[in-house]
């Protein structure tokens, strides 16, 4: 049996001798020493058993994770509550692929996808259409409660449950994510405790306009890194209310903290669940300050490097929707694209555009007229993963993308713009 | 020559070059590209980091503060680490993070990697090593810069 610090239970105990079979044997001491280097005192039940999975691509390099899947499956093992998963790498039918990219992905890619989409249903995958990163909007229905002890992964979806909804997760690595949802246990430290949830930055929004949410969490990202912000300024912007507006902006923010840092929960003054009950006692004496006025904001979107070929070239493909588009988000795009057309007296969009949001937000959206409308701008529809799409050997001679997500940015050769430029972009309209 | 003395994650004695990022070293964008494309050698492919960027980081001591980005991280060091073109040592200044923790406890227990991982060892530590040191990794955690 593996050396542990911290103290487990009879049944924990057993399982590390492998009295429940070697899978979850593996499965529980990858949790026990995971959790004894960050000096867990236990491990603590998951109070919400759905649980949110970040690997959804069946790379055929990734040997590993189906190895594992194979010896959890073969022993029987499944999640306790369903399995929400990220979206999936493609979409044949919404998002063109000429030849070469098809033979890429099917030959050399995500040769595993089929083999890896049947572990997970076996592992419990809720339905077809649980593949998004926003399991958490009320369409989709992976919704936990404050205070909810979570198993999750996803680096937005972490940071938006932990800040939005209240709920407690740490910023799991992929597969830690569903030794949590099979064992029922995660190592009790950090972000999940009320001292870990204490914020160690303040910072200072100080703009003059409504900052861009994607640059804003950028910013606050690459400086506060790994730690806990606690925003003030934010809330005579956007509202100091939780509505579907300003959760689509937190959304949006919180996976730049995410991915541009390592940021997994923040609190925003007078907003948030954590910062309206408790306010500035969730702040450590010796916190760090970090003001953020609309100069900085503009020294860190110029600092974002352009890895087109071409640095001067024109914009050839456009994603929006990293993380996935709110039902709100998907409706107001729609009403600026189709505005926006109008003035330039085009029909149809000037650089092909892709549109993604959760398969359950786009049947919602399908209903009403707003897709019609939607279709005949020509922008396309899609529930896959940008990024998946994106991130590969030959899309940075192909394509120069161009996004909204910094999330995409960080991850691809695409080029980071802000919305109100895409939207001109892609409307005809001349751009400075 | 000078010394250091940091916590055990994942003990291993070991000597050879050290590579320094005095950044946070994003994981998934570091390795993607190596690994996606089943190369021999983890080429960095972060755009951020000016560091480490470009640079062949397998069989080397990487020197880091944390790791940054994707929750995937913890995975991908368990791939690079099976595929064999992961860094020998991950030498952290300051406390490991939660998916770098994550990737050396996968490789540890699943792939029975052999790779080594020591944090703690301070911000003097990272301001004094230079990527083309040679570096000396000790059982006990002392990483001593020849």
């Amino acid at each position: 049996m593996i050396d542990y610090k911290m103290e487990l239970n009879d049944e924990q105990i057993a399982i590390l001798k492998g009295e429940k079979g070697e899978a979850m044997q593996q499965v529980l001491e990858t949790i026990v020493l995971f959790g004894d280097i960050f000096g867990a005192k236990r491990l603590i039940p998951v109070t919400h058993k759905d649980t949110h999975l970040v690997t959804s691509f069946g790379l055929g390099v990734l040997k590993p994770l189906y190895a594992c899947m194979e010896k959890l499956t073969a022993a029987g093992l499944k999640a306790q509550g369903y399995l929400t998963v990220d979206p999936r790498p493609l979409d044949y039918e919404n998002v063109k692929c000429n030849p070469l990219e098809k033979f890429v992905f099917n030959k050399k890619m995500y040769t595993m996808q089929e083999p890896y989409e049947a572990y997970l249903r076996q592992l419990g995958l809720k339905d077809s259409n649980a593949f998004t990163c926003t399991c958490y909007l009320d369409e989709v229905g992976n919704v936990p409660k404050e205070g909810d002890i979570l198993s999750w992964a996803e680096s937005s979806a972490v940071v938006y449950a932990n800040s939005v909804l209240g709920a407690r997760c740490n910023r799991n690595s992929g597969m830690l994510d569903l030794f949590g949802a099979i064992s029922g246990y995660v190592p009790e430290f950090g972000l999940v405790t009320d001292e870990g949830r204490k914020a160690t930055w303040k910072v200072y929004v100080k703009t003059t306009k409504k900052p861009e949410a994607q640059v804003l969490g950028s910013a606050i990202g690459m400086k506060v890194m790994e730690e806990v912000p606690y925003v003030y300024g934010l809330d005579t912007f956007i509202g100091d209310e939780l509505n579907n507006e300003n959760k689509s902006y937190l959304k949006d923010f919180g996976a730049a903290t995410a991915s541009n840092g390592a940021v997994g929960l923040y609190h925003i003054d007078n907003l948030t669940p954590e910062a309206k009950k408790q306010g500035e006692s969730l702040i450590v004496a010796d916190a760090k300050e970090y003001i953020i006025d609309d100069a900085e904001l503009e020294r860190v979107y110029k600092s974002y490097p352009v890895m087109w070929k071409k640095a001067d070239a024109k914009p050839n493909l456009c994603f929006i929707g990293c993380p996935h588009l709110t039902y709100e988000q998907l409706c107001q795009w729609t009403t600026d694209i189709v505005n926006g057309l109008k003035e330039t007296g085009k029909k149809k969009v000037t650089v092909r555009t892709i549109m993604t949001a959760s398969p359950d937000v786009v049947e919602k959206f399908k209903k009403t007229t707003k897709y019609q409308l939607l279709m005949r701008t020509g922008v396309k529809l899609s529930s896959i993963c940008p990024l998946m799409y994106t991130n590969n050997p030959i899309a940075r001679g192909m394509h120069n993308i161009m996004t909204s997500s910094n999330k995409l940015r960080t991850y691809s050769t695409s080029r980071y713009y802000k919305d109100a430029d895409i939207l001109s972009i892609i409307t005809g309209k001349e751009v400075k | 020559m000078k010394e250091f003395k940091g916590r055990v994650i994942a003990a291993g004695n070991w000597e050879g070059e050290a590579i320094v990022s005095h950044g946070g070293v994003n994981t998934l964008a570091t390795f993607q590209n190596s690994a996606l494309n089943n190369k021999d050698h983890a080429i960095v492919g972060d755009q951020n980091n000016k560091d480490i960027y470009g640079q062949n980081v397998t069989g080397k001591a990487l020197c880091l503060p944390i790791t940054i980005g994707s929750t995937t991280g913890g995975l991908v060091i368990q791939t690079v680490c099976q595929m064999g073109i992961n860094p020998a040592a991950f030498l952290f200044s300051e406390h490991i993070d939660s998916l770098a923790a994550s990737g050396i406890v996968l490789a540890r227990v699943w792939e029975k990697s052999d790779v080594i991982a020591i944090d703690q060892l301070g911000e003097e530590f990272l301001n004094t090593v230079k990527s083309g040191d040679k570096v000396k990794i000790s059982e006990d955690g002392t990483v001593t810069i020849l």
